[in-house]
């Protein structure tokens, strides 16, 4: 591309659209061209900048930095947790300090997308593509238990349904179709017209093997009010797709046991057509997180380093952490459990010394020991980030900052240790 | 709101045809549905019409505005989520390379893009829905997850 320079990447959610201008004065972003409101709002940089303090006192960031090297130091059995909004450079920072400290390392994929996004590192799912891929060729996109009209605004319009494409020439009215599932009536099964089918919660598994029965030429029966014509119906479009994709969303992965149902769909569907699955991920680098780690220890969370042993299983999840009591500080970076995890387990972080790492004012940093308040990735500093179908972006920074980057503060976290 | 017969009096009555319309009478209910627009009736713009025009522009004024900008945009309802952009076909037409294939715009001629998270509309005039050849395009309108784009 031309003027391929003037565009910026947005850090809003995990498309990372790089196809975003901006303009500054005064080193403050003045306007923005193409982002969506979400993005915007976060390239506008935080409405409350979190202030660096220490027991509730304004601190410098030296102190802040050492003093978080103390409490570390100190700590028998510290957890990492977070990173889903940080660059890759800060997500390897973080899993070496983990290493350093003997420390347990999880973020938010333990408890959204990482069964998913596991089973695709490990090879178990090869059926993926990229975004670009389904705008120049998909025909068929079906959103399974995602509403990216809210979660991700430019899903449809950059990638998927409306662009044209390649092989898509025509303009999505005649050249592709878009499908939703979902247990209800959401702003993307509205897009989606006649072609939105509804399902009661937790019954995605019972689709799923009716809609095989179909795709095998077997009567569809489902325990649900939900009429054989539409399953067979539905069942007709998957077939007849040349090039069909599966986009999962959290509706779909929280209402599964396991990963079965979804495999057994997907092989079936290539048995008869010609299908792709992605999942729908939400903050920017989940995904760089997990590939990061996955690539250090062939785990994508829920480790715990211990000398140069990796363990790694439920119990080293954030919740299973907090719920037992067994961490004696918290060190969280980019993220908010307080506000994601359910109230009884976020509150026994109350009861650990919490170091926050972050731009912005969390409810988490509200409650921390200490706050170092950290460049917002994508606006403020550079770096590279994993899209959520496995495309590494990289970034450089809109305006200048005098804040450090969390990469920054870890390394210099490491280095007092 | 003017009507038909109010706009008549006003013009020079003389059935010229220069408009296209076979009548006076056929130009005004042509000014009022925003068809025409007044100075295409060159008669009108002479000088001895000049207080008649300056009476009839204030007269078609509100119409006319409606249909430069007869589409409203909710913005509170608006998510930027840049739908209506790479649906509506004049953008596709106008900006094959950008806002057609679903990326920001490469020049100015499209109708809808995104600005501050906000469509901004723009070349109204392209808008498939005015001007001669009209159809009713609802490109933009049923693409729209929030309903934030309305004609009146
Ligand atoms: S869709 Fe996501 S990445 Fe794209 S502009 Fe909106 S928030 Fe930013
Ligand atoms: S009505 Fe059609 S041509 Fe006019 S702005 Fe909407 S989509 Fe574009
Ligand atoms: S489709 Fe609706 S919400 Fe999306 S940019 Fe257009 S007006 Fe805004």
């Amino acid at each position: 591309m031309e003027d391929e320079d003037k565009y910026n990447v947005c850090t809003a959610c995990s498309i990372l659209c790089d196809d975003i201008e901006i303009e500054t004065e005064n080193n403050s972003i003045t306007g923005v061209y193409t982002a969506c409101r979400k993005g915007v709002s976060r390239i506008q940089t935080c409405n409350e900048p979190m202030p660096c303090t220490l027991d509730g006192k304004d601190t410098d960031v030296d102190t802040a930095i050492s003093e978080t090297a103390n409490i570390l130091k100190k700590s028998e059995n510290p957890l990492i947790f977070g990173l889903g909004n940080s660059t890759e450079g800060a997500q390897k920072k973080a899993i070496e300090l983990a290493k350093q400290l003997n420390a347990n390392l999880d973020d938010t994929s333990s408890f959204c997308q990482g069964p998913v996004v596991e089973a695709i590192l490990n090879g178990e799912i090869n059926y993926t593509c990229t975004l670009d891929d389904v705008r120049n060729n998909a025909d068929v996109i079906v959103y399974w238990g995602a509403d990216p009209a809210n979660s991700h605004p430019r899903h449809l319009s950059k990638y998927t349904y409306f662009p044209r494409g390649k092989y898509r020439q025509k303009g999505y009215d005649e050249d592709r179709t878009a499908i939703a599932i979902d247990v209800r009536e959401s702003s993307t099964a509205e897009i989606c017209g006649n072609n939105s089918y509804l399902i009661p919660p937790q019954k995605d598994e019972e689709l799923i093997d009716a809609l095989i029965d179909a795709l095998s030429g077997k009567v569809p029966k489902v325990s649900f009010e939900m009429n054989k014509k539409r399953i067979l119906e539905l069942a007709n479009i998957l077939k007849k797709a040349k090039y069909g994709v599966i986009f999962a969303g959290l509706g779909l992965v929280y209402s599964l046991d396991n990963f079965e149902p979804i495999k057994r769909l997907m092989d079936k569907l290539n048995e008869v057509s010609n299908f792709y699955f992605n999942p729908m991920i939400g903050h920017y680098n989940m995904r760089g997180f997990n590939q990061n780690l996955f690539n250090e220890t062939g785990y994508i969370n829920r480790v715990k380093f211990k000398d140069s042993e990796v363990k790694h299983g439920y119990e080293y999840s954030v919740v299973e952490l907090l719920k037992n009591k067994s961490v004696d500080s918290a060190l969280i970076i980019g993220s908010d459990p307080m506000c994601s995890l359910p109230g009884s387990i976020a509150r026994n972080l109350n009861k650990i010394p919490i170091i926050t790492i972050d731009p912005c004012e969390t409810l988490t940093s509200r409650k921390s020991r200490i706050n170092i308040p950290s460049a917002l990735s994508g606006v403020e500093c550079g770096g590279s980030a994993i899209r959520m179908d496995g495309v590494r972006v990289n970034f450089e920074p809109m305006i200048e900052t005098s804040k450090i980057s969390d990469e920054e503060i870890l390394r210099r976290v490491m280095e007092e240790l | 709101m003017a009507n038909a017969m109010e706009i008549y009096q006003l013009l020079p009555k003389t059935n010229c045809k220069k408009c296209g319309k076979s009548t006076c009478m056929a130009f005004a209910t042509a000014l009022l549905s925003g068809e025409l627009r007044l100075d295409d009736c060159p008669e009108i713009l002479e000088d001895k019409y000049k207080q008649n025009y300056e009476k009839l522009s204030e007269l078609v004024a509100p119409i006319e505005n409606a249909s430069e900008t007869g589409m409203i945009i909710h913005e509170g309802k608006c998510t930027g989520c840049g739908n209506c952009v790479v649906a509506c076909p004049v953008n596709v037409a106008e900006d094959p390379k950008g806002t057609g294939i679903g990326l920001a715009p490469k020049n100015d001629r499209v109708i809808l893009k995104v600005v501050n998270g906000v469509v901004q509309k723009g070349n109204i005039h392209n808008c498939r829905r005015f001007g001669e050849n009209k159809i009713l395009c609802n490109a933009c309108i049923e693409t729209c997850p929030t309903k934030a784009i309305e004609f009146v």
